[in-house]
């Protein structure tokens, strides 16, 4: 056991060094070409440019995420409401699932590009529209994940469970809802990394504050170094959240990291 | 005569084309260790579906203690895999079968936790499946069967997936628990030295689609120590003679 923090330590390193070799690596080739090639800052600014301009503006950007995550956090939580229950009416009746999955797949080739504007001008400036929006690209990657998961429990669980005389509730909240663990969770990775797209795009498209609107107005005002500094943010925010979701996964389901330790 | 605790007569299955069970009829005795064996996919697994009511039989009937057999089940079975729920701890998986009964939590713990010791789990209580062996997983597994407090045990290939040191030293032990218990049990076995060893009485099956061969009795006296003993070998011999002949049957 003592042994195996500095190892776990180590393995951690093994994983993240080297992205941060490349992605280190990447920002000082950026940086180097836009400080000697003589290229304008307007046009490419630097790293180091972006930075300081974010830490100057930091105050706008504070202001305009704030929006964004509450337009993230809320579109993803009804996201998961309404794919929990859809994912279990699909568990129980069988025939919903080709009665909605040809909606739902449709819903998901719609072009953000088209789809945004035209929320925004139904529901308006506020947050309803980015709700419905970071729902719309997340419900669908959650429903899939959970309808897996079900569908992945042993046969032989439920075998077992049937032979002890357990109802099909019985049997979903004992077996098929923990089975459907790692997919949901799978699912709630990619989808996070979606939400904050969505919510984005959706103040893109008309929005009193967020990201979204900033990255417009900075774009308008020919400033590509706060435009950069609003994607910085946001890529916080979304690495931030993914961390999150692997903690949670981590908590929820301490029994997944164990099959790697030694046996008795 | 004392009357079976479990009847099965002219039962037969299929599945769509595939003609699975054929013909079974057997009995087991209360208190009784009963053997099935037969070649892989020869439907000894669908007999137990049939059992624990996860099929339905198409022909013959069964009878349990007299009467047939319908509604809630009195089993207590236990699949081919060891089946835990990797996200339970091994005492929640214990009580599995006392929680779907409806028996609180604390109290089935109560009840279960005093035979941790005999299934040699002591310590392990709060330990998850992953952490355990094969070996510990199927003992667990064991005690998941047996806790249910059921008239009858339905064990399908318990040690079919254990290496074979780890299987013989299992088949000793359930041996051993057999002799303080008074279980009645159904056994689905493919290992002929397996069966010898635990059983009273052996139902021998044929190929898909299934009979029985033949049935015999194994007179060996308990408390057996011996996996291999000359008498034992000898039972053993005569079964491998009838399941690679079926044809020439005695
Ligand atoms: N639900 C099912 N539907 C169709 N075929 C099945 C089903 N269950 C089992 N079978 C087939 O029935 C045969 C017997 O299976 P099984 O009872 O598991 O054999 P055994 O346990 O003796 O190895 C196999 O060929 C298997 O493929
Ligand atoms: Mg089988």
């Amino acid at each position: 056991m003592s042994k195996s923090h500095p190892r776990a330590f180590a393995s951690a390193f093994g994983h993240i060094g080297p992205a941060l070799l490349s992605v280190g690596s990447l920002i000082l080739a950026w940086e180097l070409y836009a400080q000697f090639s003589g290229i304008s800052p307007t046009t490419l600014p630097a790293p180091s440019r972006v930075l300081a301009q974010a830490l100057q503006h930091r105050a706008a950007l504070f202001e305009n995420t704030l929006p964004t995550i509450s337009a993230t956090l809320l579109g993803f939580s009804c996201s998961l409401i309404a794919a929990f229950v859809f994912s279990v009416l699909i568990d129980f009746f069988k025939p919903l699932r080709r009665a909605l999955f040809p909606v739902f797949i449709i819903s998901q080739t719609l072009p953000l590009v088209a789809i945004a504007p035209l929320i925004v001008l139904w529901f308006g400036f506020g947050l309803t529209p980015k709700i419905m929006l970071v729902a719309l690209v997340t419900f669908f990657p959650m429903l899939v994940a959970l309808v897996q998961g079900y569908a992945a429990t042993d046969d032989d669980i439920e075998a077992l469970l049937a032979s002890m005389g357990a109802s099909r509730v019985r049997i979903f909240l004992l077996a098929r809802l923990p089975s459907s663990l790692p997919y949901f969770f799978a699912g709630l990775r990619i989808s996070i990394t979606y939400a904050v797209v969505g919510a984005i795009f959706a103040e893109y498209a008309g929005a009193a504050k967020g990201l979204g609107i900033y990255i417009l107005n900075a774009k308008n005002n020919f400033r590509p170094d706060l435009v950069l500094a609003a994607v910085l943010v946001s890529a916080t925010l979304t690495l931030v959240l993914f961390g999150t979701t692997i903690l949670i996964q981590r908590l929820a389901m301490p029994w997944e990291r164990l099959g790697e330790k030694a046996r008795p | 005569m004392t009357h079976n605790r479990l009847e099965l007569r002219h039962v037969s299955k299929r599945f769509g084309e595939l003609d699975v069970l054929g013909d079974i009829s057997l009995t087991v005795r209360p208190g009784e260790f009963v053997s099935i064996l037969g070649p892989s996919g020869a439907g000894k697994s669908t007999i137990f579906k049939l059992l624990t009511s996860s099929l339905q039989l198409d022909g013959g009937e069964i009878a349990f203690d007299g009467a047939p057999l319908r509604g809630q089940r009195p089993f207590a079975f236990m699949p081919q895999h060891d089946a835990l729920m990797p996200w339970r701890r091994i005492i929640d998986n214990a009580t599995l079968g006392l929680e779907v009964q409806g028996m609180s939590r604390s109290e089935a713990r109560a009840r279960v936790q005093p035979l941790f010791a005999e299934f040699g789990l002591d310590g392990f209580e709060q330990h998850y499946p992953a952490q355990l062996s094969g070996g510990m997983r199927q003992r667990a597994a064991l005690l998941r069967t047996i806790s249910q407090q059921s008239s009858m045990l339905l064990l399908d290939e318990p040690f079919g997936a254990l290496d074979a040191l780890t299987r013989a030293g299992m088949q000793r032990w359930l041996q051993s628990m057999w002799e303080h218990h008074n279980w009645t049990a159904l056994l689905i076995t493919h290992d002929v030295r397996e069966a010898v060893f635990l059983s009273d009485r052996i139902y021998v099956l044929t190929a898909r689609p299934a009979r029985v061969l033949t049935e015999i009795t194994v007179p060996l006296p308990r408390p057996r120590r011996d996996l291999a003993s000359p008498a034992a070998s000898a039972i053993e011999a005569k079964l491998l003679q009838t399941l690679l002949n079926p044809d020439q049957r005695t």
